[in-house]
C-alpha cells in the first residue's frame, strides 16, 4: 500500500493534546505511523487544518424509515438532483438523500464513520443493505430496544441478565451496534393510543414506567461492557416544558459507573438535547432551558450528549417516537406516514419546515447552539443535527460556523423576523463563547470516539490509530470571519484519507473507498429461558419465522466485528 | 420589446427538457448565445441549438423578451417554466411542465398540453387554447403546494386531479374535467364551464369552486346551503351553494368555521 506524508498542517488533535502546532502526519498501510520512506507522496498542508476524520454520533441515513421517506417525498429531490462530474453517481434529495450522496457527503465534510441511530431490527436487513451502498464511510447501526416486549417483560421483573441476554441474542441477529432507546414506552402505549410524557407514566399492559426502562437498559448494556452506552432519545420529545423529564431522566444513571474495555466513560448518551431543553407551558410563554440541562449535564461526568441543532431549512421528520410523529402532523398538517413494527417498535414520518421567521422555530435554533455553548466538557458534547429531523446533515459547516463565530450567529439572531421574542425566551444573545477548532475535533471527533468505544483506532492522529484523516482549506492563524466562508472550508474538505486512501480531494470525490460496517458481537452464557423465550414469540406473535430474522453474512460482506466477552463464571 | 423566434429543426429521439426556454434565461442574449443554452435529453446533454433555428434577439431583461416558438413541440417539457416576466408563445402541443412553477410574464399554448401541466403556478398568466391532461395546475408529485396565483386559463377539456392542493390563484377550464377537481384545495378559485365527473373537492379546506355543468357523481362531504345569484367570468346566474368537505379538517377565523365552497350552476 502507498504511503503518505502530510506536511506543514496545522494539527488539531485531542487524542495526543496537539492545538495547531505544525506537525507532519505519517501515513502507511492505512494507518498513522512515526515515519515513512522517502519514497512517500507528499502532500502539502501549508496554511491548512488537519484533523481526524469525523464521526457522526447520530443520524438517520440508512434503512426503511429513511427511505419511506425518500419515496413519500418525491418533492425532496425534484429540484435537487445532480450529476457532478467524476465518478459520482447522481446525488438526488436535500434532506433525506440518496445512499451515494449520503456518502459523498458525509466524506466531503471530512466523515469518515456514521451511526445509523435507529434500527428497527425486524427490517436490519434493509438498513444493512443501505449500509452496504453508502460509500467511502464506515457505519453502524443501533438496533432500537425501549419499546421491545421481550425487554419490557424482563424489566418488569428487573431481570438484568436476561435482558442483556437478549440485547446480546439481537445484536448478532441484526449486527447492531448497541442499545437504542426511543421514548421508553411511549411508543407501545402508541399501540393503544396513548404515551409516555413522564418518566413515571405505566406502560399500557406491561405495567412498567419509563424509568425502570431506562435504568435496566444502563444496567444491562454495563453488564455486556459493551463499546457503546445506552443511547437515549428521551420521552416527551419537543413539548414545552420537558426539561424537567430530561434531568428526571438524566438522574437514573447517576451512581452507574462505565464497566467496558473501550475506555467510554460514560454510561448514558441523552441525544438530540435541544428537543428536550424546553421550559414554559405552551408554545405562546415558551423558553429555553438549555441552561438547567447543561449545569446538569456538565456536573455528571457519566454522561455524554448531542446537540440536534435546529438548521432552519424544510426537512423531513423521522423517528421511532411514533405518537410524537402524530402530534406534529396535527400541528403543521403535513402529510403523516405511521408504521407500527410488530413487538419492537414504531415509526412516523412528517415533513417539517423550520421557518424563520416563527419565533418557535428561531428559538428552537437558539436553544441548539446554547446547548453546545454551555458545554463545559467538548469530550462529552457532539455536534449533530439529528439528521434530518433538526436538520439536513450537510447544513454542519453552517452550524459550526454559528458556534465558531459570535458575530455569525448575532447576525442570524438579529435578523430573525421575531428577534426580540427569540432573544428574550432564549439566553444565546449574552453567550460570548466561540468555540475553537481544538474544542471542534474534541466534539466531532475525540469526543464521539470515545463515546462510541472506537478511540483506540479512531477519532485521532496518534501513531498507531487509523489513518482517517480530513484537510481542511483553513489557516488557523487566518480564521475566516465570515459564514460563508467558513461554510465554504468545511464543506469541501482540500483532502480526506479514509484508511490511507485518498478518497477526496478539493472537495471532489476520486475514491470510493473501501467501507466497513462496525458491529458488536457480544458473548454471554447460554440462557435457556430467553431462547425459550425468542421461540415462544416468533411462534405465537412474529410475522416471520424465527429462522428469517437473522441478517445474513451476504446483506454485510464487509464487516468491522467488535468483540465482547460478557461470560460470568 | 424584443422577440426571440424558436423553429424546431429536429426531433429529440426522447424527450427535450426545455429547462432553458423561457424569457429569464433568454434575457440579455443574442441567438448565437441563446442557442448554445443546455437542453437535456435523457441523461445527456445538449443544446437548443441543436433541436431549433433561433433568430432574433433577447431584450436587455426578461419583461423586455418575448419568445415565439413554432413547429411541432410535443416531446418539449418544461416551456416557459419558472418564468418571472415576459412574454411567450407556443404554436404547438407540448410536454410535461410547461407552464410549470411559474411566477410572472404571460405564456400562451395554442395547443394541447400533456399532464403536470402549469404545476404550482404563482403568478402570471398561462392560457391553453387546447386541452389540457392530467394534474393541471396541481402540486408536484408528493408536494402539498399548490397553485398559489396567477391565472391558468384552458379553452378545451382538461383531464384527472386538475388544480390538487391549490391554495390561490385563478383557473378557468372551458370544457369538462374528469375526476378528482380541486382535491384538498386550499385556497384559490376554480372555474368549470363544462362538466366534471367525480369526486369534486375532496378533502377540500378552503376556496371556491364554481361549476356551470354537471357533476356525475357529487361527494357526500358537501351539504347544500341556499342559493346565491353571482356574475362568475363574466356569467350572471342563479348557482346553488354548498359548504364541504365536511370529512376535512376546517380553520376558523373569527370564531366562524370557513368551509370550502360549491357553487353549482341552476
Amino acid at each position: 500500500m502507498s504511503e503518505f506524508i502530510i506536511k506543514n498542517g496545522h494539527v488539531f488533535d485531542p487524542v495526543q493534546g496537539i492545538k495547531g502546532d505544525k506537525k507532519d502526519i505519517a501515513v502507511k498501510d492505512g494507518k498513522i505511523v512515526d515515519k515513512v520512506g522517502s519514497s512517500a507522496k507528499v502532500i502539502d498542508a501549508k496554511d491548512k487544518t488537519v484533523m481526524a476524520g469525523a464521526l457522526e454520533v447520530h443520524a438517520h441515513v440508512a434503512g426503511p424509515k429513511v427511505n419511506a421517506g425518500r419515496w413519500y417525498r418525491p418533492e425532496d429531490k425534484h429540484f435537487d438532483s445532480h450529476k457532478k462530474p467524476g465518478i459520482t453517481r447522481i446525488e438526488g434529495g436535500k434532506s433525506i438523500p440518496t445512499v451515494f450522496k449520503t456518502g459523498y457527503e458525509y466524506a466531503r465534510l471530512g466523515f469518515t464513520f456514521a451511526m445509523e441511530a435507529a434500527m428497527p431490527p425486524l427490517y436490519a436487513r434493509h438498513v444493512h443493505e443501505e449500509i452496504h451502498d453508502t460509500p467511502i464511510i464506515d457505519e453502524a447501526a443501533l438496533p432500537v430496544f425501549g419499546n421491545n416486549w421481550f425487554i419490557l417483560e424482563y424489566l418488569k421483573n428487573h431481570e438484568v441478565e436476561n435482558t442483556a441476554a437478549y440485547i446480546s441474542w439481537i445484536l448478532r441477529q441484526t449486527k447492531g451496534y448497541g442499545v437504542k432507546c426511543v421514548n421508553p414506552g411511549g411508543t407501545e402505549a402508541w399501540a393503544w393510543g396513548l404515551n409516555c410524557l413522564t418518566i413515571h407514566d405505566p406502560v399500557p399492559y406491561f405495567e412498567i414506567t419509563p424509568a425502570e426502562i431506562i435504568k435496566g437498559l444502563i444496567e444491562a448494556n454495563e453488564y455486556l461492557g459493551l463499546p457503546h452506552s445506552m443511547h437515549l432519545h428521551q420521552n416527551d420529545l419537543g413539548n414545552p416544558g420537558n426539561y424537567k423529564t430530561t434531568i428526571d431522566s438524566l438522574k437514573l444513571a447517576e451512581g452507574i459507573k462505565a464497566t467496558n474495555k473501550f475506555g467510554r466513560e460514560q454510561v448514558l448518551h441523552s441525544t438530540h438535547l435541544q428537543f428536550h431543553s424546553y421550559k414554559g407551558t405552551n408554545w405562546g410563554d415558551f423558553e429555553s432551558g438549555a441552561k438547567e440541562v447543561m449545569d446538569y449535564v456538565n456536573k455528571q461526568k457519566n454522561l455524554t450528549i448531542d446537540t440536534g441543532n435546529v438548521t432552519l431549512d424544510e426537512t423531513t421528520t423521522m423517528t421511532a417516537d411514533g405518537p410524537f410523529e402524530h402530534h406534529l402532523h396535527g400541528l403543521n398538517h403535513l402529510k403523516w406516514f405511521n408504521v407500527d413494527v410488530e413487538l419492537e417498535t414504531a415509526a412516523g414520518i412528517v415533513p417539517f419546515i423550520y421557518d424563520p421567521n416563527n419565533a418557535v422555530f428561531a428559538s428552537q435554533w437558539a436553544v441548539g447552539l446554547e446547548i453546545a455553548l454551555y458545554a463545559k466538557d467538548p469530550m462529552r458534547c457532539f455536534i449533530t443535527t439529528d439528521h434530518p429531523n433538526a436538520g439536513p446533515f450537510t447544513r454542519y459547516p453552517r452550524v459550526y460556523s454559528w458556534l465558531m463565530s459570535k458575530k455569525c450567529r448575532d447576525e442570524r439572531l438579529n435578523s430573525f423576523k421575531k428577534a426580540d421574542k427569540v432573544i428574550s425566551a432564549t439566553n444565546l444573545a449574552g453567550l460570548d463563547r466561540e468555540i475553537t477548532l481544538y474544542e471542534l475535533a474534541q466534539m466531532t471527533r475525540a469526543g464521539p470516539a470515545k463515546c462510541l468505544g472506537l478511540s483506540q483506532d479512531y477519532g485521532g492522529l496518534k501513531p498507531g490509530m487509523n489513518a482517517d484523516i480530513a484537510i481542511y482549506n483553513i489557516n488557523p492563524d487566518k480564521f475566516p470571519s465570515g459564514g460563508a466562508e467558513i461554510e465554504k472550508a468545511f464543506a469541501n474538505v482540500a483532502y480526506l484519507f479514509k484508511d490511507g486512501k485518498i478518497c477526496v480531494e478539493g472537495g471532489k470525490v476520486v475514491d470510493m473507498g473501501h467501507k466497513k460496517t462496525f458491529w458488536v458481537d457480544a458473548k454471554v452464557n447460554e440462557n435457556k429461558q430467553v431462547m425459550h423465550d425468542v421461540r415462544e414469540k416468533f411462534l405465537r406473535y412474529y410475522s416471520v419465522n424465527e429462522n428469517n430474522y437473522p441478517v445474513p453474512e451476504s446483506y454485510a460482506p464487509h464487516q468491522h466485528i467488535i468483540g465482547v466477552d460478557a461470560t460470568k463464571a | 420589446m424584443n422577440t426571440v423566434t424558436l423553429t424546431v429543426k429536429k426531433q429529440p429521439e426522447l424527450y427535450l427538457e426545455c429547462e432553458n426556454v423561457n424569457p429569464d434565461a433568454f434575457a440579455g442574449k443574442k441567438a448565437d448565445a441563446i442557442a448554445k443554452l443546455g437542453a437535456f435529453q435523457g441523461k445527456e446533454i445538449s443544446t437548443l441549438g441543436d433541436y431549433f433555428t433561433i433568430t432574433g434577439e433577447a431584450g436587455a431583461t426578461a419583461a423586455d423578451t418575448k419568445i415565439v416558438v413554432n413547429g411541432d413541440c410535443t416531446k418539449m417539457k418544461y416551456l416557459g417554466a419558472k418564468m418571472t416576466a415576459g412574454e411567450m408563445i407556443v404554436n404547438s402541443a407540448c410536454d410535461m411542465y410547461t407552464g410549470s412553477w411559474m411566477k410572472g410574464g404571460k405564456l400562451t399554448v395554442n395547443g394541447d398540453v400533456h399532464s403536470f401541466c402549469g404545476l404550482a403556478l404563482a403568478g402570471g398568466e398561462f392560457t391553453i387554447n387546447g386541452n389540457a391532461g392530467n394534474y393541471l395546475g396541481a402540486a408536484y408529485r408528493g408536494d402539498w403546494r399548490g397553485m398559489s396565483g396567477g391565472v391558468l386559463r384552458v379553452k378545451g377539456n382538461a383531464g384527472s386531479d386538475v388544480a390538487s392542493f391549490m391554495i390561490g390563484g385563478e383557473m378557468i377550464i372551458g370544457g369538462d374535467v374528469d375526476i378528482h377537481l380541486g382535491t384538498h384545495m386550499e385556497g384559490g378559485k376554480i372555474i368549470l364551464k363544462g362538466n366534471a365527473n367525480r369526486r369534486v373537492g375532496g378533502q377540500m379546506v378552503k376556496g371556491e369552486i364554481y361549476v356551470f355543468g354537471k357533476i356525475n357523481v357529487m361527494m357526500p362531504g358537501y351539504k347544500p346551503v341556499g342559493e346565491v345569484e353571482l356574475t362568475v367570468d363574466g356569467t350572471k346566474a342563479k348557482f346553488t351553494e354548498f359548504i364541504g368537505d365536511l370529512g376535512e379538517r376546517h380553520p376558523k377565523k373569527k370564531g366562524e368555521t370557513v368551509y370550502g365552497k360549491l357553487y353549482m350552476k341552476q
